[in-house]
């Protein structure tokens, strides 16, 4: 499931989300990611969040069939906000189900990863004086590239 | 061709998305790109940057990748969501 939505999310509704009659599985590992300050950054009041409708969509489908394709995992479950959010908003939830922890967690991680730095959304930090597009960031690049090894 | 501008790009070009008729003479992305920035400021300050990247159909291509004249193309900045 993904969905690129305005509105907030509740994370105890997607973790019930994840709960069927399926017996074998065993594990749930979800992430969710917050709006906060940018380095000294004290007078940030929100965060616009722009996407590319289509490819968004596309982009994380594509790596969520990676992570399929890598571990023996269940179900995945991605939320992104665009908009306008307010400090210490959620921004994103991944949510990955599998028989064992080792592949939730290590998919989970893949997938916020190459989210990070493959699919088309862009930050732009709200300060009392003035709104600045977020750069990339080279620790992001790293963290995705460690996964090809 | 329809090619849309994003982020910081978009709002550099005051210019979300655009038409282009005539592609007679387009082969490349990089080729938009040049047309584009026959047209002077603000369009050669910032389309003329290493950072470019360029989708084309909504799939991430290179500046090198071809285009035909159904396609859409997109030009943006470095993702940064999450």
């Amino acid at each position: 499931m993904i969905s690129i939505q305005k509105a907030d999310f509740n994370v105890q509704d997607e973790m019930d989300a994840f709960k069927t009659d399926c017996p074998k599985i065993g594990a749930i590992c979800c992430f969710t990611g917050l709006v906060r300050e940018f380095g000294d950054r004290s007078d940030l009041t929100g965060m616009f969040l722009e996407h590319y409708p289509g490819m968004t969509e596309k982009a994380l489908h594509s790596i969520i069939d990676q992570a399929h394709e890598r571990w023996p995992i269940d179900q995945v479950r991605v939320i992104h906000r665009v908009g306008e959010l307010n400090m210490s908003d959620q921004i994103v939830f991944v949510g990955v189900s599998s028989a064992h922890r080792e592949a939730s967690f290590a998919a989970c991680e893949f997938i916020m990863d190459y989210l990070k730095v493959d699919a088309p959304f862009w930050k732009k930090e709200l300060t009392t004086s003035s709104d600045n597009w977020v750069e990339e960031k080279g620790t992001d690049q790293k963290r995705a590239e460690r996964w090809k090894k | 061709m329809k090619i849309l501008f994003f982020a910081s790009l978009r709002e550099r070009l005051q210019c979300d998305h655009e038409t282009l008729a005539d592609v007679s003479k387009i082969t490349t992305a990089q080729d938009i790109v040049d047309l584009l920035v026959q047209r002077g400021n603000p369009w050669d300050t910032a389309l003329e940057n290493g950072k470019l990247l360029v989708s084309i159909n909504q799939e991430m291509a290179s500046l090198s990748s071809e285009v035909s004249a159904d396609d859409e193309v997109a030009f943006f900045p470095p993702v940064t969501g999450g």
